[in-house]
């Protein structure tokens, strides 16, 4: 079992660097789909829980919602806006890979201080949950396009439904609902408001939201 | 520590390295749809070379004549400390690793300085461009290395490929399948296949280590060759002996199941050059440092 | 010690001896010179001495002054740094009478006393055992490189780089001062042996003093951002000075913070991470800089930010290693950093000299302008790529031995099972091998555009290989990279002594430590011994075989081009363009491109400006700030000479309620 632990850890990581390393919109969001997949897988493997309804449900909603359904809608957000598919990073790929690195040897370390508190949780998802949050964070705050946006938020929430599942041992299953139902509403307003910005300027650039100050 | 090995295995490298080209160029052929070159080509393209006489550029100096030599003597020197999988180096000793690179280096830096003299600047583009890829090579492949010692509990090479077998791969499997993937982007950059690089190509301003080389004719090009194959099987045999943890103890086995995955290795790049374009230069760098990242990723998983 | 003693009088007088000689211009040349050299290798017998017997030799002399002492001693780690004083000194004694020429009226006279005595100096400071001595010796070798380097004192760029040198040495200085005020505070004395004594009672001090050493020694080795004056001196003054300043002034500044490790004890942990950071930052911007550059002695003198950066790096873990309990790390560790800094004296040194070889012959530095030289000048040429070859550290040479050491520390702390060791060693790996790459290509481009192809210029196409004395000593010092790099398991083994003590265990201990890597080392010089025989080998064949061939001279391939002329070949800046866009966000090197347009192109150009970032963002907005403050106090500096007088009253009078309060 821990090897298959170990073994999403290693892909969960590649796919965050394949997330900070690909200039195409759509190739991002495959592998964001692959990334909600894997860690949907997440609930179903970790020891002390086993399989039941509650974890069954939990993984089902988690696949279903990041492995398809969000990269669906993503993927008819693109299409929508079809002149634009590139990421438009501020910070250039090879720095980005860098900063993954250091983003990587960051959440190790936090890992390393939190583990004592959290000894039900394993460590090397642990460290993917951290590492997610702060590689989500680190693509709202470096790519231009809108879409990334939401990306980024994507895989923040990726994180920190995996370090709900890991080290809180039996969350209610409404709060875990609640998270999902949250994202998804979130998805759909930015949504709809990347459709109005496309709309408005045609393209998904956000740093030309300045242009709404007065 | 003593020296571990006999001489046999640097002789059969000797032997066998151009036969790898002669695989790549057949694969790529079959692919193609062509019949290809006969399989021992790459043997008479060598020995044609060095039956001819030379042509000099005229502000050449005897640094353009050393380079050849040197290149190929930094890679006869590396076959002393590069295992062959589970078959034992002639020579191996803490730190190893380190010889190897410095070798590699040092087979570079001739190679590149012996560019330059031509004064010409089309090599002077390619001497630019094999400098930068190797500066982020270099660091890759030492990294790669670093993951496995501390995998493995050891930094001599022969040793630790000693210590990768089957067992260790089901112990480690993410490592070392990150650290074959850096180690079969290090075997596409250091030999110049596609996508870094094309062999084959005839135009020089995308070429790198072919246009560096434009200028050498009769027994220098003829030792250039040479090198090349060699180093084909140097890189190659790190990435193999990795992919390939078959230890039984039994020289000839290991050999056997050793040569077997060079020859496939030999196919997966001829392949990939038939399926793969040429990355534009400013992709190159980005693709390398992608590398170096999966064993990054590698050694800190492996830190836990 | 009567060596040592005489090796600073031998200095003192023979650099006074070319003052008074000064109209004599030949006279003069000769005194400074017999006096740098004989006073050196005098000076060079007691390192040694020490050195061979491991017995410290110490000297307490008369003292007419309030606080301090006269206390010289040279133990084991002073002779360590006195070798590439003395060793470099005597090499630039013999090049620079030929470089300077008899011309050059009586700034060439006056650079023999200034060269003498910052040797004298730097002597000095590593033999002082008292603090106030060595303060006081500090600011003579701080300021005897201000002459020098404003050697050519008629350009503006010269005295704009002799000042901020002079600024950049002092703003060192004064945190010198803090810390030695500091450990004076403490210990009662100024005596070395009782700072060790008082640091032991005041461990709270103990990480306060470690930051004040590094930032005050570190501003004199040239750490990043503290290394904008390396660029701007070394390039103006002679390149013997240039050579002696690189090769052993910085490496001052590596001693005093070394003797300062020895005084705290068992360090902690983070000091050496903090020394492997700036050792990585430095060693990694010093060499992109380098890149950058397109004169050689500016792109030589990043590299030695670079080298310090490396020296610090072998440091930092031998620090670590102490920190943590494990020996063996630490022991090779410092062993690498210590080899590096005698291995950086010679290469770099080597390097100036031959620098000063180009610029004598071809009478400019600037690389787009140079070209063809190797066959002008096959001994320069021959010696310069030596130096290269050593500096990128590539075996067989020196270069190659302390970069082995401190990967073997890095793979040895690889395995350790404590993360952050291991992390440590990983940094120092990947950092190392970054360094390397990036350094080959900066030395492939300088020889590369020096000395091949063909001249740029007509001044490069007329070149002629340059005086005996100049070949002679460049000779030296490539014969030692070779020494060194095929001697490396004896080079290594000499170095238990100093090593010893950094790390507190015996010699015996240490060198049986050490042996671990003498015997790899020894077997790595085999396989370059077989390296060379497979080379000598394969250069027969290919001879015997092009001595019945058709041998034939003809034009390079031009894509078809038939008449390509030397502006045509590749140039310093194209060469490293990719890896300085690469690294823009590092280097922030400045370019200017307006392309050609259209089917008549009109005038188009090209300009790349790699001032320093550091420079440019950090100190010219802060000194300028600084500037905006202090210029309101003028208000008080008006011309009114009473006034001023009133000011020292008033003062006066202060200090003496403030005293009697």
């Amino acid at each position: 079992m821990y090897a298959l632990i170990e073994t999403i850890h290693a892909a969960g990581l590649l796919t965050c660097f394949a997330l900070l390393s690909t200039s195409r919109i759509g190739a991002c969001i495959r592998w964001l789909s692959f990334q909600g997949i894997l860690f949907g897988m997440v609930p179903l493997i970790i020891p002390d829980d086993g399989l039941t309804t509650r974890t069954l449900l939990m993984a089902g909603g988690s696949l279903v919602l990041k492995g398809i359904a969000f990269p669906w809608i993503l993927l008819k957000l693109r299409a929508r806006a079809n002149y634009n598919r590139e990421v438009q990073p501020f910070v250039s790929f090879v720095m980005s890979i860098l900063c993954g690195i250091l983003i990587l040897s960051l959440s190790v370390w936090l890992t390393l201080q939190m583990k004592p508190a959290l000894i039900h949780a394993p460590f090397v998802l642990l460290n993917s949950s951290i590492f997610l949050i702060f590689v989500g964070l680190f693509l709202m705050i470096s790519r231009r396009n809108a879409l990334m946006q939401v990306i980024g938020y994507l895989v923040l929430e990726n994180g920190i439904f995996v370090f709900g599942v890991i080290t809180v041992v039996g969350t209610p299953l409404l709060v875990e609902l609640g998270v999902l139902l949250d994202a998804f509403v979130g998805v759909f307003v930015m949504g709809i408001a990347i459709y109005h910005i496309t709309r408005e300027f045609g393209s998904m650039d956000v740093d030309r939201l300045t242009e709404l100050r007065g | 520590m003593p020296a571990s090995g006999s001489l046999a295995l640097p002789v059969c490298a000797l032997i066998l390295a151009p036969m790898l080209l002669g695989i790549v160029n057949r694969t790529k052929a079959v692919i193609a749809g062509r019949r290809g070159p006969p399989l021992l080509q790459p043997y008479w393209d060598i020995a044609k070379s060095l039956r001819r006489g030379a042509v000099y550029g005229e502000v050449t100096t005897w640094l353009f004549r050393l380079g050849p030599v040197v290149g190929l003597a930094t890679l006869a020197a590396a076959l002393l400390v590069t295992p062959f999988g589970g078959v034992r180096a002639p020579v191996s000793f803490s730190g190893d690793p380190i010889v190897l690179v410095g070798l590699l280096a040092l087979g570079r830096f001739a190679t590149v300085l012996a560019a330059l003299d031509t004064g010409s600047s089309f090599e002077g583009m390619g001497a630019s461009r094999e400098v930068h890829f190797a500066a982020l090579a270099e660091p890759a492949l030492l990294l790669a290395l670093a993951t496995l010692a501390r995998v493995t509990g050891s930094f001599a090479l022969t040793p630790v490929y000693q210590a990768i077998t089957i067992g260790a791969w089901a112990d480690a499997l993410p490592t070392f399948a990150l650290v074959a993937m850096t180690l079969l982007v290090i075997t596409l950059v250091e030999n110049t296949r596609i996508p870094v690089d094309d062999p084959a190509t005839h135009l020089e301003l995308t070429m790198i280590h072919e246009v560096m080389v434009l200028d050498h004719s009769g027994p220098d090009l003829g030792l250039i060759q040479y090198a090349a194959a060699l180093k084909v099987w140097i890189v190659g045999a790190l990435l193999v002996g990795l992919v390939t943890p078959i230890r039984s103890g039994s020289v000839w086995l290991d050999g056997a199941a050793m040569l077997v995955g060079m020859v496939l290795l030999a196919g997966v790049i001829g392949m990939i050059e038939s399926a793969m374009a040429r990355y534009r230069l400013a992709q190159v760098p980005q693709f390398i440092v992608a590398a170096a990242t999966l064993s990054a990723v590698a050694f800190i998983i492996r830190l836990i | 010690m009567f060596e040592f003693t005489a090796a600073l009088l031998l200095l003192a007088l023979g650099g006074t001896l070319a003052i008074l000689l000064h109209p004599r211009a030949g006279l003069c040349q000769l005194a400074g010179q017999i006096g740098a050299v004989l006073g050196s290798a005098s000076g060079l017998a007691a390192a040694l001495r020490v050195l061979i017997t491991g017995d410290a030799v110490s000297l307490t002399g008369a003292w007419h002054m309030p606080g301090g002492s006269l206390h010289i001693e040279i133990d084991v780690l002073s002779a360590f740094f006195l070798l590439p004083v003395f060793g470099l000194s005597i090499v630039t004694g013999l090049y620079g009478r030929s470089y300077l020429g008899n011309g050059g009226g009586f700034a060439s006279t006056a650079s023999w006393f200034h060269l003498n005595m910052l040797t004298a100096a730097m002597a000095l400071v590593i033999a002082a055992h008292d603090g106030l001595l060595f303060l006081l010796a500090w600011e003579i070798m701080a300021l005897s490189p201000f002459f020098l380097v404003i050697f050519d004192d008629r350009k503006t760029a010269v005295r704009h780089a002799a000042w901020t040198y002079l600024a950049a040495a002092h703003l060192g200085t004064a945190f010198l001062l803090v810390l030695f005020v500091l450990l004076g505070s403490i210990a009662g004395t100024s005596d070395f042996a009782a700072y060790g004594a008082a640091l032991k009672n005041h461990q709270a001090l103990r990480s306060s003093v470690f930051l004040l050493a590094l930032i005050g020694f570190g501003v004199k080795a040239g750490i990043v951002p503290a290394h904008v004056w390396l660029p701007e001196a070394h390039p103006v003054a002679p390149s013997h000075a240039s050579a002696l300043m690189s090769g052993a002034m910085i490496k001052v500044g590596i001693y005093g913070l070394v003797r300062i490790l020895t005084l705290l004890g068992t360090p902690e942990p983070w000091w050496g991470w903090l020394l492997i950071a700036v050792g990585a930052s430095s060693g990694v911007l010093g060499v992109l800089f380098a890149l950058a550059q397109h004169d050689l002695k500016r792109l030589l003198a990043y590299h030695s930010v670079e080298n310090i950066g490396i020296i610090l790096l072998g440091i930092g873990i031998g620090v670590l290693g102490l920190a943590r309990g494990m020996p063996l790390l630490a022991v090779i560790g410092f062993a690498s950093g210590f080899l590096h800094v005698l291995n950086h004296s010679i290469f770099k040194g080597l390097l100036f000299l031959g620098s000063g070889a180009v610029h004598r012959a071809a009478h400019s530095l600037e690389l787009e302008e140079l070209g063809g030289l190797l066959k002008r000048m096959p001994w320069t040429g021959t010696f310069f790529l030596i130096g290269a070859a050593a500096i990128v550290g590539l075996p067989p040479l020196n270069g190659f031995v302390s970069e082995f050491l401190l990967l073997y520390a890095g793979f040895l702390a690889v395995l350790q099972p404590a993360a952050a060791v291991a992390v440590a060693g990983l940094i120092v790996i990947v950092i190392l091998g970054l360094i390397g790459g990036l350094a080959a290509a900066c030395f492939a481009k300088a020889f590369g555009i020096v000395f091949l192809g063909s001249p740029r210029s007509e001044e490069a196409s007329e070149a002629r290989e340059v005086a005996r004395p100049m070949r002679a000593s460049m000779a030296v010092l490539a014969l030692l990279c070779i020494a060194i790099g095929l001697g490396a398991p004896l080079a290594v083994a000499s170095l238990a002594g100093v090593v010893a003590g950094m790390t507190g265990a015996t010699v015996g201990t240490v060198s049986a430590e050490l042996a671990i890597v003498t015997w790899p080392l020894a077997v790595a010089v085999t396989v370059f011994a077989f390296l060379i025989a497979i080379a000598a080998l394969a250069w027969a064949l290919r001879a015997r075989r092009l001595a019945v061939a058709s041998v034939r001279r003809g034009p390079v391939w031009g894509c078809g081009y038939l008449f390509p002329s030397p502006k045509m070949q590749y140039t310093a800046s194209s060469f490293a363009q990719p890896l300085t866009t690469q690294f823009h966000l590092l280097i922030r090197n400045r370019e200017t491109l307006v392309p050609p347009q259209g089917y008549f192109p009109a005038d188009s150009s090209y300009v790349s400006d790699s001032g320093d970032p550091a420079l440019r963002l950090l100190f010219v907005p802060t000194f300028r700030w600084f500037d905006r403050v202090v210029t309101r106090l003028n208000v008080i500096q008006h011309g009114h000479i009473h006034v001023y007088i009133l000011y020292v009253a008033a003062t006066l009078i202060a200090l003496l309620i403030w005293e009697s309060l």
